[in-house]
């Protein structure tokens, strides 16, 4: 989750759509790709989240897939008032860079005791790049209570090649995230992490509005790198999660590894020596 | 009077029925229950051996794969699955 204190304001130059900013450190990057995700809480204004029910009811016009962000959402609009909001482009500049791409948005709206869960899934298909990724956006306008069926995530999925529902026989697995949130939350999926809406048990409709952005330039060091030799970065990394099984949750380790050397360009970076153990292949009349 | 078959999956720690449960989900044949999808934060068990000292009856593990050449490092599906069953009278 985002901290006050965790946020520093920049000036982005170089992109169609130049706004003030608050990029992600290090530390939060690395979060992002252990958890496959990044949560806000109640960044959106509630003078915009008081308006956004009404404008999610009237729809926000379709664009095509692979509209340029800056010509996705006309000025004065609900939506490119969402992502010019600081602390949105910033996350958003940090995790696909200046001049992203909308792939596509929707409005996402669970009827009030709506008897049926979606399964468990990870949106499009199957997608295994190993150095970059889409980045959903979920903004949530109200309070999500417990009964409301926020959407059910479950952290440090994304790395799994799985494809779409497949998964959907998983109906809990243990450390899972059934969201609750105040309103004018926004979180920040990685393409492959494994979610679902859940069942709306409560008498309030739930809205969500989500929009998925592709990257246009090399995802490497687009954040605020100050904090990059922070030992807090590896900690990040390291994340193990309860419904990891022992061994696998070793090769979740390794893979984010390898997400971390694509992000930052650093093919020497290592945890605890698990990608350089399994890579030594001394040659014959070598010194190593 | 008839018969049906409750069904309960379990996903644990490591291949050994005794491990932790790391996952859960059940499929309920007399209809009295309705799960879904992210219905439970807590398994219904600590492990695969809970579950048959309350009656539930183990009639499919996962088998043991060697990871495919080339493949050894991708994470996929969880691995250590268990069915489970309970015939109930309605």
């Amino acid at each position: 989750m985002i901290a006050g204190h965790d946020r520093k304001r920049v000036e982005i130059y170089g992109c169609p759509m130049t706004t003030s900013t608050e990029p992600l450190t290090s530390v939060q990057m690395a979060r992002f790709v252990a958890h496959g995700y990044l949560r806000m809480d109640a960044v959106v204004p509630q003078a915009m989240n008081d308006r956004a029910i009404e404008v999610l009811d009237a729809g926000i016009p379709e664009v095509p897939y692979g509209t340029p962000l800056d010509q996705a959402f006309p000025e004065g609009s609900f939506a490119r008032e969402l992502v010019r909001l600081p602390v949105v482009a910033g996350a958003l500049a940090s995790l696909v860079g200046p001049g992203p791409t909308v792939d596509h948005h929707a409005v996402h709206i669970r009827e009030a005791e709506n008897g049926t869960a979606q399964p468990l899934h990870g949106d499009a298909i199957i997608d295994v790049r190993p150095d970059a990724f889409d980045v959903q956006l979920m903004y949530y306008p109200h309070e999500v209570t417990a009964d409301m069926g926020g959407t059910l995530s479950v952290p440090g999925s994304h790395l799994r090649r799985t494809n779409e529902s497949d998964t959907g026989r998983y109906q809990n697995l243990r450390g899972q995230t059934r969201l609750t949130c105040p309103a004018g939350t926004v979180v920040l999926l990685h393409h492959g992490l494994w979610h679902g809406g859940r069942r709306n048990d409560s008498s309030v409709r739930r809205y969500m509005f989500k929009i998925r952005f592709n990257p246009t330039v090399p995802q490497v060091r687009l954040w605020d790198t100050g904090d990059l030799a922070d030992p807090a970065v590896a900690a990040e990394l390291r994340t193990q999660f309860p419904w990891y099984e022992h061994a696998t949750g070793r090769l979740e380790i390794h893979n984010r590894i390898l997400l971390w050397r694509a992000l930052t360009g650093d093919a020497t970076f290592d945890i605890d020596h698990w990608t350089t153990r399994v890579a030594n292949r001394p040659a014959v009349g070598s010194d190593a | 009077m008839s018969t049906r078959q409750q069904v309960l999956v379990l996903y644990l720690a490591t291949s050994a029925l005794d491990a932790e449960v790391v996952g859960w989900s059940r499929y309920d044949g007399t209809g009295l229950t309705r799960p879904a999808t992210g219905d439970s934060d807590e398994p219904p068990y600590a492990t695969g051996v809970a579950a048959l000292e309350d009656g539930w009856r183990l009639f499919q593990a996962s088998q043991l794969i060697p990871p495919q050449p080339g493949h050894e490092y991708d994470t996929s599906f969880l691995k250590h699955e268990f069915f489970f069953e309970k015939l109930t009278a309605v």
